[in-house]
């Protein structure tokens, strides 16, 4: 067990929380997150064996499925991004290519996010102010790439809210523009 | 004191509000506009003109209006040229006239007017030619300052401007009757509608009239139908809103005015926001514009468009004047009169250009006469009428209510270079058949003039949207509405007038556009460019098709003949802030922070922008006066102990597949496929015409997976280029890529104590001596006590040293842990300039080499371009033209005084030639001082530079006008074998 003290997207020791009115918005460091790319013509191989290992159901463009600890988001052709809490899955990666081996390339992608869940009233006028997205219409276990504040980012559609993963560097910038959108609408 | 106030109206007489204009106050209601507030209260004189600073008026009641500009709010919030009739009142609006040199009343600039003949279109086209000299120094100046619009505060802008996205079935463009009804007919469908209006209220025209519907008053109707849409979920109504753009794909840009109806925005709220609609279909229902008829002296103060005049008295309650004389050429200048007259408001006459033309009861008509003159300083006193006879009359008014006809409002329709068509009955311009894909027309817009039609259309396009959709909708029951004839006689001005304008915030008038015909500008653009018609900030909603009616004329052309100007978004002026959103100041873009960033401020770190990244520059500790004192210890530090960097802003690429080799050996120069597993190779890549444009490593971690760096600013670059490839040149290839840049914080450890560190900090269980763990080894390792991590034998500073890579997470604790541990070798954190001056020390290329001109030959790097395989720009690389004899080498330069720097972009030339293009020998491209070697050095691109080496130039810089001596030496002053690389 390593003695070094990790430290959260925003610089911080603990998950920044900020309420603004009715909406929530939560920094989470608690990820751990791979990408699995299927190899050429092993689509349904890498869907089968993490199926039959976690119950984890990969699904097509613009969906996300959980299954117990896991969850895949769809990223690209035949390209998931899995996740799991950090705390418990700190080796996500390499558990991840045991599974599917030489079927499937795995690619660690913990610290490349940055992740912020959003929740509350006002979520659908947060996200018209934020994203090109017709979020208004997602529906929870739909997810999408969009661009927030010229950044590169995923939505989620969660049952409580959304989830929004952006680049991990930009995190301050990216939490600067939900808390702004937060307000606007507040 | 309010003395052109009426009865009734859509204004609260209970809730007054005080507001100043040219620092004096006034009262006016709540529900006023800032131009119905000023004429309630008397002020028919709100601005000057744009060129002659002729006194103005209002001249309308909507966005349209080409002459109440005023400068609104004072300070950081203060607002040029802002239409009044759209400004809605609140409680201490401030609000100041424009364009003048004194007092608007006493505008010194009115001396204009005097030498109008001088200033007639196109005058400075003719005048103001010499001296040449002082076209820009002195002729623009001069004239720009005399004839312009507001002022801008030059303080920065408090407020917040927001943008957002917006999806719907069918955006609805204007809640007047026509916008209303489709709203209706949609929202009932269950399709998705936005329903956007420019007007803070509902109703359109609707609001205007006393006479739209038969079986209830059209405010109830309105009422009655906001309701109903207010309660349906699939129908977000936005008032405030002006849809000001028409682009491709169904999308429309759209400005709320969020906050502009309050003196300063609630707290975190956005002023103003910009809306990008993405809309199915789109229906136009922006209903009509009137026109004036020009006659002489027709912009004083006073002289009004009827249907504004019949608006101010019927929906906010005010009068231009006790006494309004109404000009005609149909019976909608008699709707006006019978309006003003049921008001009270004394209408002396209407002057009607028709022969025929009806009796109104309570005022007397006169048939086929023209008003051909007005009269009053700064506002009309009175109009002198030729009668049908030939005589003249003069009458006293206070106002004139002029009504040329109406235009259907076509702008959002031609956005995208659609061409209207005439319409001979309403002789207007309709929509033509061109509209943007997915927009229908309805209502007064499409030609439509009567309320009966504006609902009847706007339901059953409404209905015919949807179809295309798949969404079945049906016209409801709609109320009883007049369907009367719109009959009425074309007449677009008073023939024999001097000075009859028809541009009225560009001061282009009838003679002006006889000067254009006269001078050869027949052509409508041609028009539009020598007379500045239509090009002010109103766009010419009320003055083209009048202008084009002269033009007509003059040609003997028909109007369509003539044609029409194109349309260009945004239909009304949009403030910057609004289009700038929340991408202002140090929010302009957003910035990436390092892992080590928060280490560093508390360093004291000078922080430098690279891209988007802010990355430590040095570290200044006590003492340090200047940069130089800093990055010269930082270097001499690394070099003789060792040395830290942040160097995660490198791209980062993950490669695998059972093709990754395969793959990469397509990408760079030099091969890869028997790149051991557990090493590092340097590779260069090319653009497809063999320029070099990106260097770094990739490291073999297994035989299907490899990481590949790249340097800071082509990360994205390369990650899009591979992207491409993977995808459209070699599908084939089985290969997955993916960016990890910020996945790893990434930290080179440098100099000859670098080892003796990290072995404090890597887990026993891994041997990184140097025969354990070679020059240009990676593996994966463990750190801290199990800390998963990546360490390569790669060095940037030709020192021994290494990358360290750990979850990103653990960044700020691993360089914290490394300065403590590294505490007993004096361990530097050094920032780019240091890393800067290692590298040209050791002759290594960055940017400033890999320039977009230069070649891997150019590089020094011929000899690592594999002859046994393909790579992308291979075969461009061999033209001829980059393969001269001769050609540049990338060499160093030392001063032949240590202590004079050669600075950057400095070119060779000989000791004795001429300094010219044609003596040329090669240029500078990086430079710095070495504390290593205690000189200035520089490297640079020398015409046949490998065979020159010893040879003494020139270093001129002609900018500055200075030149030193240099030798040619090798590019790699430290350690040029290599030695402390591999030690």
């Amino acid at each position: 067990m390593t003695d070094l003290k990790p430290i959260t997207a925003l610089n911080g020791d603990s998950a920044a929380v900020d309420t603004i009115a009715t909406l929530t918005i939560r920094e989470n460091p608690d990820l751990a997150l791979a990408s699995v790319a299927a190899r050429h013509g092993a689509g349904d191989t890498v869907a089968a064996r993490l199926k039959d290992a976690l119950s984890l159901s990969l699904l097509a463009p613009a969906h996300w499925a959980a299954a117990g600890d896991y969850a895949a988001i769809w990223l690209g052709p035949d390209q998931w991004m899995v996740n799991a809490e950090y705390g418990t899955h700190a080796l996500l990666a390499s558990d991840l290519k045991a599974i599917v081996g030489d079927a499937g390339s795995v690619t660690e992608q913990t610290d490349g996010w940055c992740c912020f869940d959003v929740e509350g009233e006002q979520l659908v006028a947060a996200f018209e102010r934020l994203c090109a997205l017709d979020f208004a219409q997602m529906q929870p276990g739909q997810a999408n790439r969009t661009t927030i504040h010229h950044l590169g980012c995923l939505v989620v559609r969660t049952d409580a809210g959304a989830s929004v993963f952006g680049p991990r560097s930009s995190a301050r910038s990216l939490h600067h523009a939900l808390i702004e959108a937060a307000y606007s609408v507040a | 004191m309010t003395i052109n106030r009426l009865k009734g109206g859509l204004v609260d007489h209970g809730a007054p509000l005080n507001f100043t204009f040219d620092g004096k106050t006034y009262q006016g209601l709540a529900g006023d506009t800032l131009a119905s507030a000023l004429l309630a209260n008397g002020r028919r004189l709100m601005g000057r003109s744009f060129k002659y600073h002729r006194p103005r008026g209002v001249m309308t009641a909507g966005s349209e209006e080409p002459n109440a500009l005023v400068e609104l709010r004072e300070g950081g919030r203060q607002e040029p040229n802002t239409r009044a009739t759209t400004v809605e009142l609140f409680d201490g609006l401030t609000a100041n006239s424009q364009n003048r040199i004194g007092s608007l009343e006493r505008d010194l600039m009115g001396v204009n007017d005097l030498f109008a003949n001088f200033l007639s279109a196109g005058f400075y086209y003719k005048t103001f030619m010499w001296p040449r000299a002082f076209w820009e120094k002195i002729y623009e100046p001069i004239i720009r300052n005399a004839a312009g619009l507001g002022s801008v505060s030059f303080e920065d802008d408090p407020d917040l401007y927001d943008k957002g996205f917006l999806h719907c079935d069918l955006l609805v463009i204007g809640a007047g009757p026509a916008g209303l009804a489709a709203a209706l007919t949609a929202g009932r469908a269950g399709a998705r509608v936005i329903l956007a209006e420019e007007d803070f209220l509902l109703g359109g025209r609707l609001l205007a009239e006393t006479s739209g519907l038969e079986d209830q008053s059209g405010l109830g109707w309105v009422t009655q139908a906001q309701a109903e849409l207010s309660a349906m979920d699939n129908v977000r109504i936005m008032p405030r809103t002006t849809v000001a753009g028409a682009y491709d794909h169904g999308i429309y840009g759209a400005v709320e005015r969020v906050s502009d109806h309050l003196a300063v925005p609630e707290a975190g709220k956005p002023r103003q926001c910009f809306w990008r609609i993405y809309s199915k279909r789109a229906l136009v229902c922006a209903g009509a514009l009137e026109r004036p008829i020009a006659f002489e002296n027709n912009d004083r103060p006073g002289v009004m468009l009827a249907g504004a005049t019949r608006a101010y008295a019927n929906r906010w309650a005010v009068t231009p004047a006790q006494s309004v004389v109404v000009f005609a050429n149909s019976d909608d200048g008699h709707k006006t009169a019978a309006d003003l007259m049921a008001k009270g408001i004394e209408v002396p006459a209407i002057v009607d250009i028709r022969a025929d033309a009806p009796a109104l009861p309570g005022t007397e008509v006169l048939a086929g006469a023209q008003i051909i003159d007005t009269k009053g300083r700064l506002g009309v006193t009175s109009v002198t009428v030729r009668l049908a006879n030939g005589q003249t009359r003069s009458i006293a008014c206070g106002a004139v209510a002029n009504s040329g006809g109406w235009n259907p409002n076509l702008g959002l329709t031609c956005h995208q270079r659609g061409r209207p068509t005439w319409n001979d009955h309403i002789h207007a311009f309709v929509p033509g058949a061109d509209l943007p894909v997915g927009q229908l027309v309805a209502g007064a817009a499409a030609g439509q003039f009567s309320t009966h039609a504006a609902l009847t259309t706007g339901a059953e396009q409404a209905v015919a949207a949807l179809a295309d959709l798949g969404i079945t909708a049906s016209v409801g029951d709609l109320p009883k509405a007049e369907d009367a004839p719109r009959a009425m006689t074309p007449f677009w001005h008073v023939k024999g007038a001097k000075r009859a304008w028809v541009d009225f915030q560009n001061d282009v008038t009838v003679k002006d556009v006889k000067l254009s015909h006269q001078e050869g500008f027949r052509a409508v653009e041609h028009l539009k460019r020598y007379t500045t018609l239509g090009m002010a900030t109103d766009q010419g909603k009320t003055s083209n098709v009048t202008g084009l009616a002269v033009m007509a004329e003059l040609t003997g052309k028909s109007i369509p003949e003539t044609g029409t100007t194109i349309y260009r978004p945004p239909y009304v002026p949009v403030a910057m802030g609004t289009l700038a959103g929340r991408s202002v100041g140090k929010e302009f873009h957003p910035t990436r922070l390092t892992p080590s960033h928060k280490w560093a401020e508390e360093q004291g770190a000078v922080f430098v922008e690279v891209g988007n990244w802010l990355r430590a520059q040095w570290f200044p500790k006590a003492g340090e006066t200047t940069w130089r004192d800093s990055v010269d210890r930082e270097v001499t530090a690394t070099r003789q102990s060792v040395g830290v960097c942040d160097v995660t802003t490198l791209g980062k690429i993950d490669v695998q597949g059972p093709d990754a080799a395969e793959f990469l050996n397509k990408l760079y120069i030099n091969g890869f496929a028997k790149l051991a597993v557990g090493k590092v190779r340097y590779g260069v890549m090319l653009r497809e015409d063999g320029i070099a444009y990106d260097d770094g490593t990739a490291a073999r971690l297994a035989e299907d997976h490899f990481v590949v760096t790249t340097t800071t600013a082509n990360a994205v670059l390369v990650y899009r280029n591979m992207e491409f490839a993977r995808q459209c040149l070699f599908p084939g290839l089985d290969v997955q890529i993916i960016s990890t840049t910020e996945a790893w914080a990434q930290y080179a450890v440098a100099g000859p104590n670098s080892r003796k560190l990290l072995q404090k900090i890597v887990d026993p269980e891994f041997d990184i001596s140097n025969e354990a763990f070679p020059f240009m080894g990676c593996r994966e390792i463990t750190v801290c006590g199990g800390l998963r991590a990546r360490l390569f034998r790669i060095s940037f500073s030709g020192e021994l040293a290494y990358e360290i890579a750990v979850p990103t997470r653990y960044g700020d604790a691993l360089i914290r842990r490394l300065m403590a541990e590294g505490e007993e070798f004096n361990v530097t954190p050094y920032g780019t300039e240091a890393l800067g001056v290692m590298r040209i020390e050791k002759g290594h290329a960055v940017g400033n080499e890999l320039n977009g001109t230069t070649t891997a030959a150019n590089l020094g790097m011929a000899r690592m371009v594999s002859k046994k395989k393909d790579c992308i720009g291979n075969t461009l690389s061999e033209r001829d033209g980059l393969n001269r004899e001769g050609d540049y080498r990338l060499v160093g330069l030392k001063p032949k005084e240590a202590q004079k720097m050669i600075p950057a972009g400095a070119h060779m030339m000989s000791q004795t030639g001429s300094v010219d293009a044609a003596s040329d020998q090669g240029y500078v491209t990086s430079a710095c001082y070495s504390p290593s070697l205690e000189s200035y050095i520089a490297l640079g691109f020398l015409k046949d530079g490998a065979n020159r080496m010893g040879e003494t130039l020139r270093m001129v810089n002609p900018l500055e006008g200075t030149e030193l001596l240099a030798e040619v030496v090798s590019a790699h002053f430290v350690d040029p074998e290599g030695g402390r690389l591999r030690d």
